[in-house]
């Protein structure tokens, strides 16, 4: 019966709460894929190689996930869109380069392409970019919250921010691209039905499903979790309730600037290292975070799978450089029908 | 003074006259324009008599790119400074204004150089109309990324600029039939390049006869006149817009969206007039630079020439003023050049501490430049210029 109570709904209105339901959303995204399964159908190409497209672009959602979830974090407690994001992650990955270059070198941890140092250097590297992030908090986004400046001075910051830790990277090491390990064969094994991946790219996903799974039990089992979720909700009541809102913002960063730097180092080891890759990743980051929802931990995770997946199997039928645009194209047609995501309450 | 100091202090003057004319407080307008004529013209006769040639085609270069920036930095003074609209993708429209008046003024490649050359089109129109077609184009991409994203909160307007203009530069790097692909895309014809060669034919043999000891290495002198030229008219008509009925709204949608839009203010439709002005002004901007370079490809829109330096232009200069956006381009400009002496100066003590270091110099201008905007947005939010208080009255417009 209650569905029903509303007055009687003009046709506009009904086809308009139709197109802006998160059903609708999902038929999309549905309609995207399947668009692809044809072009590609048309392309010729194999239903096998469509098939490791997508299982590749789920690796490719682990690790954007790392930073999409950092992206969401930051925009809940702080309520603002960190532009530096991107950069921070290959600030991260760059100074998980250093650590791997000060370590004495050890044999690779068969079947991984990697050795022990890479994993030290994560050890070192994810605490100490969190703590480097609230830092520059303290330093740029601090004074600027105690002026109440407009959301978009924080963008401000935040972009001049993100080129300043990229003119760092090209400053200490250079604007050319590198590996980890350089010269390392890095051999991939099927997996199954004829999907080949590389034992990194496993590891990888794995370690960002670990990672995820950490965040997940912070926020939801502990108390500093409770207390991000209700500075999220409520900032001002979340204050006047006695929660220590420096505490939360200490540990948004450190979870959130923790995250990109082993989102950073996770891409770098599977792609290359590059002083424009954070800056390139930003577009899929937001894609993301804007398809589950601005805020939203849960849909960031979300959101990262479905580009992964969207901008790998993308490749199948066009020019593989076109990636950011198919994530362009999937954030233009969610904002277009339902910018509030797939998570947000609708209006 | 040499019929070539002549020449070359007449071009000169135009840039010193128009500027002269906005600072001076004189009326009747003729009476001001004539005295600033005069002031404009001393000055340059002045400046190519005392200053060594080599020093002043530096000096005029610096004002010709200077300039352009100035028209980018005011097409988003339009955006950022008087409607609050973020965009992030300021490389896109320079692109995009770029390479449509190349296209549309070049000649389409005959011969050996068609296997060379691809490109979409070569109209062979004439530089004025390259311009036209620039702003246009690039307003019509601001209409379509508009649409989606300038009724929502400004940051998705900000991530969607940054895509685009990735996109844009994606586009113009892989499409060989566009505009040559990663290849630059050569030969964009420059105006009236015919004086400092032959002579123009629709010209008057006066004219032709005055600049006749100019070389084509001299091209900069002329070109600084027409863009100087463009941005004082793009100045103008600017500020005739925001001292108008239309201005003040755009300020108030700034201001306070919820009041603007209960006075009856269309806030979308403001909001979205605005992004396409501030674009097309954009666009005008590439289409003079790609008249400037002669030969563009898609490198020269990466993220910090396309977007960043602009962005620091108009926050230093001091963003809702037309002449703080217009400052601004000039000083940081200065900065950016400057700093490049100061790092080759640097060179020994920088390949001291590394051998790879003075390589990547521009690097520490570019950290340099970052931490200005970060100084910029913590401690002078209103820049050189600040947006004057009242803007409607009182004020001379003839």
């Amino acid at each position: 019966m209650t569905e029903n109570s509303s007055p009687a709904l003009r046709p506009g209105e009904r086809v308009r709460n139709l197109l802006t339901s998160r059903a609708f959303i999902y038929v999309l995204l549905g309609l995207v894929l399947l668009g692809f399964v044809i072009a590609a159908q048309a392309k010729g190409v194999s239903a096998n190689s469509l098939l490791s497209l997508f299982v590749r672009g789920t690796l490719l959602g682990g690790t954007l996930a790392l930073g999409a979830v950092g992206v969401t974090l930051v925009f809940a407690v702080l309520k603002m869109a960190n532009f530096a994001h991107g950069d921070t992650m290959t600030f991260g990955a760059y100074m998980g380069l250093l650590v791997i270059m000060v370590l004495p070198k050890g044999p690779p941890l068969a079947p991984f392409s990697f050795g022990y140092e890479f994993l030290l250097a994560l050890l070192i590297v994810v605490p100490l970019i969190g703590l480097f992030t609230f830092g520059l908090d303290q330093a740029i986004f601090r004074p600027l919250r105690a002026r109440r400046a407009q959301p978009i001075m924080f963008a401000m910051a935040a972009l001049g921010l993100a080129f300043g830790l990229r003119s760092l990277v090209y400053i200490f090491w250079g604007a050319d691209f590198t590996y980890y390990y350089v010269g390392r064969a890095r051999p991939a094994v099927e997996l199954f039905a004829g999907v080949r991946v590389r034992p990194d790219q496993l590891f990888i996903l794995g370690l960002a499903v670990v990672l995820i799974v950490g965040v997940y039990l912070l926020l939801e089992r502990t108390k500093i979790g409770k207390a991000m979720r209700a500075t999220a909700d409520n900032p001002d009541l979340a204050r006047v309730s006695g929660i220590d809102t420096n505490r939360v913002i200490l540990w948004t960063w450190l979870i959130g600037g923790g995250l990109a730097a082993a989102g950073g180092m996770l891409y770098a080891l599977d792609v290359q290292l590059r002083p424009e890759m954070g800056w390139w990743l930003l577009l899929p980051l937001f894609a993301s975070v804007i398809l589950g929802t601005l805020g939203n931990a849960y849909g960031a995770l979300a959101g990262a799978f479905v580009i992964g997946i969207v901008w790998q199997m993308s490749s199948a039928f066009i020019n593989p450089t076109y990636g950011h645009g198919v994530a362009f194209l999937v954030m233009v047609l969610v904002l277009l029908f339902r910018p509030e995501g797939l998570f947000g309450r609708s209006k | 003074m040499t019929p070539l100091l002549l020449a070359k202090s007449a071009l000169l003057a135009v840039p010193l006259w128009l500027v002269t004319s906005s600072l001076l407080p004189l009326k009747p307008s003729w009476l001001k324009h004539l005295v600033s004529l005069a002031i404009g013209f001393g000055l340059a006769a002045a400046a190519t008599f005392f200053i060594p040639a080599g020093g002043l085609s530096y000096i005029t270069s610096f004002i010709l790119m200077a300039s352009i920036y100035a028209v980018l930095s005011l097409g988003l003074n339009v955006q950022w400074g008087y409607t609050g609209l973020f965009n992030i993708g300021i490389a896109a429209f320079f692109a995009i204004g770029a390479f449509t008046s190349a296209l549309v003024t070049t000649q389409m490649p005959t011969g050996i150089n068609a296997t060379f050359t691809k490109q979409l089109m070569g109209l062979g129109m004439p530089f004025w109309l390259g311009l036209a077609a620039a702003g246009l184009i690039a307003g019509v991409l601001a209409w379509l990324i508009g649409k989606p994203t300038l009724r929502l909160r400004d940051d998705y307007l900000a991530i969607a600029t940054i895509g685009i203009a990735e996109i844009v530069r994606l586009v113009f790097q892989n499409e060989r039939w566009l505009a040559n692909g990663p290849q630059p895309l050569r030969g964009i014809p420059q105006p009236l390049q015919c004086l400092t060669g032959n002579g123009c034919d629709w010209l008057p043999g006066f004219v032709n006869d005055f600049f006749a000891p100019l070389a084509p290495r001299d091209y900069p002198y002329i070109y600084v006149a027409i863009v100087a030229l463009v941005l004082f008219l793009t100045y103008r008509v600017l500020e005739r817009a925001i001292r108008s009925p239309w201005g003040r709204a755009l300020r108030a949608v700034r201001e306070e969206e919820a009041s603007a839009a209960m006075n009856g203010k269309d806030v979308a439709a403001f909001r979205m007039q605005s992004f396409v002005v501030g674009a097309v002004i954009m666009g005008i901007g590439g289409g003079l630079y790609a008249h400037y370079m002669v030969s563009i490809d898609y490198a020269h829109f990466d993220p910090l020439y396309g977007t960043f330096l602009i962005w620091v232009m108009l926050m230093l200069g001091g963003s809702g003023n037309n002449r703080g956006a217009i400052l601004g381009a000039f000083v940081v400009w200065g900065i950016w050049s400057g700093t490049s002496f100061a790092v080759d100066a640097l060179r020994p003590a920088l390949a001291a501490i590394s051998p790879a270091l003075p390589a990547r110099g521009p690097y520490i201008r570019l950290l340099f430049i970052s931490l200005l905007l970060l100084f910029i947005v913590l401690y002078r939010p209103k820049g050189i210029l600040p947006e004057e208080k009242v803007v409607s009255l009182d004020r001379d417009l003839t």
